[in-house]
């Protein structure tokens, strides 16, 4: 009996429901032994030249033992922004503010105290002067008539640009009867894992420095420390503890982990940081904020013939990711559909707020998001049923892989059988008809129906580099079995199903196989998690190592049985080879390790990135007299390839349904004029709740992929990329007939509201 | 995430606070459930240096009857309100208010005294005492005196309870039946309202609309001069100067104002 | 100052600064770690715990408050070695990833059908408005609750 497909409780849960997991604010090792505390003073003003920070006071202040500024870290280099040959690398964070200041929450000074709690009473103590710059807020601003440049040495506020303005063709529309413009929000977004950042660094008397950081690959981590501390990689030593959440926000390292790292070093003791919820909220990168021009044209019968789709990136302060992330989107501009004409170009800005990284989805929701709120606009301007302008132009079945213009190679889809499943699990019709009836009557509350159907990159992300990964099995003379991996999660399950995908060929028992992954002296490689990749890329590997290990074990069986290797069978009931046709000559797996260490690694070489897909289908209900919207239903079709283990997949696929809801009409990121932050505390930015999503209805699709043994796609990101739009088309499908066209994310009570004033006044142009 | 230090005194009796109240008076701040007062001292938006906890004074807490009204210890928290039989048969719109506040553990240690004490425009119990007409009783170096709930709350954040009185315990008259309204309009489950309105016996007292609780006085003069609940509802935001927050602008929150009293009115809660 | 109290049923006596909240006295003094601090505006959860059998946010009460009070954790829960009904039902559903939120999702859970055995879907969602999940879109947890409150019922 297969293991795979079935669906294995995780082997991580008695530990994390019981004494909980070991975070790194929990971890207690020797090495940490006496730690010092670090508290950071930040910036309360977005943009300003710092003229003076007086640390006397502080110093005096109980248990503090040091206070640094920016002075003092003179030797170390910034933090750079990653792809210096696409975004500019001049724009760099220094790991404290130095002479200027250019977002509220940055880094400007560390007070190092004995006690946590002391750190707060002494960082009010830290009394900085600014003198304010103008504050540049608005990312059109920004790029074009800026009030101040962040980095006057750039001359510019924009730090990159992907596709050629100059080459759109003012033609791309010609012929075409329909043709519709909008320019879109996709907004800031707070990824706000539950645990926020963190790290406890120690050196040791060997001069190497350990630390542990919560991140989504410790390899990545340490790369980005040593840049930042100067080091030798060989003298740094990362050790990932339990992750509370990630989301794309805990990649590499920020420069708060580099000065945690500096301090320990620099006082000759450990030292530790937790950062408050509010510390997180403006200073752990953001997500999205991306203004969309898009541009749809096509014929009345419902054939979109081109689509154009102009990005506005806001990078925040510094570019990260984020300020690269419009290539990813550029890359799947057209989504599923088969658009004969389609051009894309974009531009990253800085602006004086929250540096931009990674969010679950990372460029692709936004792609997702614009396209499919062109498809509905258009429908809405012809007058047909969204669903029918999406089979209609839905690219037919494809096995083989399909290049399309801007580049990506589809390996395989199915969009239409995704629409209609999605839609018949919906009941499409009936809801169809429930609206057509509460429109009828004049309900006050509202039946809207949302489509969006998407296809997707997993396993190619640029994040996390060549679409490669390393495993290391080793079988135990016990019989257990141990297996290092290159990825790094943080709740998505490996533990549970890299064991399964080892079981499934060792016949070892799941409870009997140890994971481990996150240290960088155990695994010196290892490309991470995010973008999707782990199961398709290190779970592949996982079992071509353990194939791998069964071919060397073959060979010892064969010693050991004097028989001859391609006599044996391996049979993974037993966990042990036999000779063929007499399973009394046999000789159990473990055994062969008793002499010698029976262990193999592997680095399994994807031939590309994989396109899962899939189609959302979100019900809602909307008060037209408070502009109140309550999400009903969410139906989602999610093809990631084969399912290895259903309980987790579906996990996955919950967990962004429900963000990617929360994008459409809950959460955003509000700063004021000034770039103050509003929405800093979980009291102000609205989390969602159980009580604001529904349970999810999954609908099972698989195809196969061929890019790996096991047909497996990466399933972690879906949920944001298919709900967000699938809810925001249907809280407009809600008031269509009242003869609303748009409502930005996200579809606040106010904006809701605010949409229908806007109607008879003709504003909803 | 925090409190500044502060010193910290446990009370053993109403009398026995009152006499720190005195000794300390504008440093100190009174602690119940502190789930108004922690997470501003957690934010060191307060910094008292002395907090006096009344949260073990027995004769501050528990639920009677008398007469035409209940009295509900100021102490008690929401959650003994909102279960409490004897508030839930005799004046269930307070019932129901407290049901409203945060979630299920804030509930389990906010109180009604200290809830009202913080007296947030935005909040339940302010707004439903308002609308029920109740009253505090306040314990001070004086002796006793009673406030009503429109006296009550002075201005944003502010009552009036001078820095050496305590607020000992609440007043409602009992108001059994199903002829009340509860509305609060929130994004979240366990937001404070957006606006609230809470209407009951001709009253209809107007959450997060101004500084202090306010009585929509034109809607009510028409609701008693005979109007319907709908024209009656379209008065509710009148003489209001709203807040514009990142949730609403003036005109929305206005609108929402008309368009929950009118629910209110009708005996809607939501 | 000198507080005693009960955690997860063995008797403590500590010495105290009356600003110490309840979450960090638990962690930092007691060790137990299963409680998380998640957020710094009483919203999250992480760090709910049972006090005298109702679910409270450690985060929002001072140590000095729970003086003469029975606290229950997460790591109280299980006994002898066994899970809670809860916490199993947790791990049968799927209803967690990442475990951050998970203890104080767990005791408000078992909080709430203290006092409600058997909630609806309505009822279980709301009695968890309390406790923020990131990972799982609460649609897993639900099920846990329900299950937990199923075979406590039985």
């Amino acid at each position: 009996m297969s293991i795979l497909g079935t669906r294995v409780v995780r082997t991580e849960d008695p530990g994390f429901l019981t004494t909980g997991a070991v975070y790194t604010d929990d971890v207690v090792d020797e090495r940490l032994a006496g730690a010092c505390h670090v508290f950071f003073v930040r910036s309360p003003i977005a943009h300003a030249r710092i003229t003076a920070v007086d640390t006397s006071a502080a110093r005096e202040a109980p248990g503090v033992i040091a206070v640094f500024t920016g002075a003092d870290l003179a030797d170390l280099a910034p933090l750079r922004p990653p792809m210096p040959d696409l975004v500019d690398g001049r724009m760099a964070q220094p790991l404290l503010a130095r002479d200027v200041v250019r977002y509220v929450g940055e880094p400007v000074a560390v007070v190092v105290t004995e006690d946590p709690y002391q750190g707060e009473d002494a960082a009010e103590l830290v009394s900085a002067d600014y003198d304010p710059l103008p504050a540049v807020v608005d990312m059109t601003a920004a790029a074009d008539d800026p009030p101040a440049l962040l980095f006057p040495e750039a001359g510019t506020n924009v730090t990159a640009t992907f596709g050629d303005a100059a080459a759109l063709q003012p033609g791309l529309f010609d012929g075409c009867e329909v043709v519709v413009s909008r320019t879109i929000v996709n907004q800031r977004v707070a990824p706000a894992p539950m645990e926020t950042r963190a790290a406890a660094a120690a050196w040791g008397d060997d001069g190497r420095l350990t630390a542990w950081i919560p991140n989504q690959g410790a390899q990545g981590t340490k790369g980005a420390l040593a840049a930042m501390l100067a080091l030798d990689p060989s003298s740094l030593r990362i050790i990932t503890p339990d992750v509370g959440g990630a989301f794309g926000a805990k990649f590499g390292a920020d420069p708060e982990h580099a000065v945690v790292c500096w301090v320990a070093r620099q006082l000759g003791r450990p030292a530790r940081w937790s950062e408050t919820r509010t510390e997180n909220m403006v200073a752990m990168t953001h997500g999205r904020a991306q203004l969309q021009t898009i541009t749809i044209g096509g014929w009345r019968d419902g054939t979109v013939t081109a689509y154009r789709l102009e990005i506005l990136q806001d990078s925040g302060a510094y570019p990260r990711f984020g300020a690269f992330l419009p290539a990813l989107t550029i890359l799947m501009a057209p989504g599923p559909y088969a658009i004969g004409r389609a051009e894309a170009v974009a531009r990253s800005v800085v602006t004086n707020t929250t540096p931009v990284g990674a969010y679950r989805g990372a460029g692709r929701p936004e792609a997702t998001a614009a396209v499919e709120r062109a498809i509905d606009l258009f429908a809405a301007e012809i007058g047909r049923d969204p669903a029918e302008v999406r089979r209609k132009n839905l690219l037919p079945r494809f096995t083989e892989p399909h290049r399309t213009a801007f580049g990506a190679v589809y390996d395989s889809g199915d969009y239409v059988t995704a629409l209609d499943a999605a839609l018949d699990a919906a009941g499409y019709a009936s809801l169809r008809e429930e609206q057509a009836r509460r429109r009828d009557a004049g309900d006050v509350t509202q039946l809207g129906i949302g489509l969006a159907s998407y296809v997707e990159i997993t396993g190619g992300g640029a994040e996390s580099g060549a679409p490669r990964e390393n495993a290391t099995v080793e079988v135990h003379p016990d019989g257990s079995a141990t297996i290092l991996t290159g990825t790094s999660p943080h709740g998505q399950g490996h533990a549970t199903v890299w064991a399964m995908l080892a079981s499934e060929e060792l016949g070892i028992p799941v409870d009997r196989i140890t994971v481990k992954w996150g240290d960088t002296d155990l695994i010196p490689e290892g490309g991470g998690t995010g973008g999707s990749r782990s199961l398709q890329q290190g779970g592949v590997a996982v079992q071509q190592a353990s194939r791998e290990l069964l071919d060397v074990a073959r060979e010892r069986a064969a010693a050991m049985l004097e028989a001859n290797p391609a006599d044996l069978v391996f049979e993974p009931e037993r966990s042990a080879f036999e000779v063929a046709g007499d399973p009394d000559a046999a000789v159990p797996l473990a055994t062969l390790a008793a002499e010698e260490r029976l262990v193999v690694r592997t680095v399994f070489i994807a031939p590309g990135a994989t396109f899962p897909f899939g189609t959302h289908v979100a019900v809602v209900d909307v008060d037209t007299e408070t502009g109140k919207v309550v999400l009903r239903r969410v139906i989602t079709v999610d093809d990631a390839g084969t399912v290895i283990n259903p309980l987790l997949a579906e996990g996955q696929r919950h967990g962004g349904i429900a963000q990617g809801a929360a994008q459409a009409f809950l959460e955003e990121v509000i700063y004021d004029a000034d770039g103050n932050p509003l929405t800093a505390t979980f009291a102000d930015y609205p989390f969602l709740s159980a009580t604001e999503v529904p349970s999810f209805e999954l609908a099972d699709m698989a195809t196969p992929t061929s890019y790996n043994p096991l047909g497996v796609k990466g399933i972690g990101e879906a949920g944001t990329i298919g709900a967000t739009p699938a809810v925001q088309n249907a809280i407009i499908d809600a008031l269509a007939h009242l003869g609303v066209r748009h409502i930005d994310m996200p579809a606040s009570p106010q904006r809701v509201w605010q949409a229908l004033q806007d109607v008879p006044a003709g504003k909803d142009a | 995430m925090i409190p500044a230090p502060f010193e910290y005194q446990a009370a053993e009796s109403a009398r026995h606070a009152l006499d720190l109240l005195a000794r300390h008076g504008d440093d100190a701040k009174v602690l119940a459930g502190g789930h108004s007062l922690l997470p501003m001292m957690k934010l060191r938006l307060a910094v008292p240096s002395v907090v006096i906890d009344i949260g073990r004074v027995a004769e501050l807490a528990g639920i009677r009857a008398d007469g035409d009204d209940l009295v509900i210890g100021a102490t008690t928290c929401h959650a003994d309100v909102a279960a409490s039989g004897l508030v839930r048969s005799q004046t269930p719109l307070l019932a129901y208010a407290a049901a409203q506040v945060g979630d299920p553990q804030i509930r389990h240690r906010g109180t009604i005294g200290g809830s009202l004490a913080h007296a947030d425009p935005a909040a339940d119990l302010p707004m439903a005492l308002v609308a029920l007409g109740g009253f505090m009783e306040i314990a001070g170096p004086g002796g006793q005196r009673t406030v009503s709930a429109d006296d009550f709350f002075a201005g944003f954040f502010e009552t009036s309870l001078e820095p050496d009185e305590l607020l000992t315990a609440v007043r409602v008259p009992r108001r059994p039946g199903p002829d009340w309204g509860y509305q609060k309009f929130v994004r979240r489950a366990n937001d404070w309202a957006i606006v609230g309105v809470a209407a009951a016996g001709g009253r209809i007292a107007l959450a997060n609309m101004g500084p202090v609780p306010l009585r929509a006085t034109a809607a009510e003069e028409a609701l008693a001069g005979g109007a319907s609940a709908a024209d009656a509802a379209a008065l509710a935001a009148e003489g209001t100067e709203p807040a514009e927050d990142i949730h609403a602008d003036r005109a929305y929150r206005q609108h929402l104002a008309r368009v929950l009293t009118r629910r209110a009115l009708e005996h809607q809660t939501g | 100052m000198r507080i005693e109290l009960t955690v997860n049923g063995a008797r403590r006596s500590d010495e105290v600064e009356p600003r110490l909240l309840l979450v960090h006295y638990l962690r930092e003094r007691c060790g137990l770690r299963a409680a998380n601090v998640g957020c710094d505006t009483t919203s999250c959860g992480a760090c709910t715990v049972l006090v005298n059998g109702r679910s409270v946010k450690s985060c929002t009460m001072l140590a000095v408050q729970a003086a003469g009070q029975e606290i229950t954790t997460a790591e109280g829960l299980a006994a002898g070695g066994e899970m809670h009904p809860v916490q199993e039902a947790f791990r049968q559903q799927h209803g967690l990833q990442c475990g951050f939120c998970t203890p104080g999702m767990v005791m408000a859970a078992t909080g709430l059908l203290a006092e409600n055995p058997h909630p609806t879907e309505t009822e279980v969602r709301e009695g968890l408005e309390g406790n923020f999940c990131r990972c799982t879109g609460y649609h897993n947890i639900v099920r846990a609750v329900l299950a937990a409150a199923e075979t406590m019922s039985a």
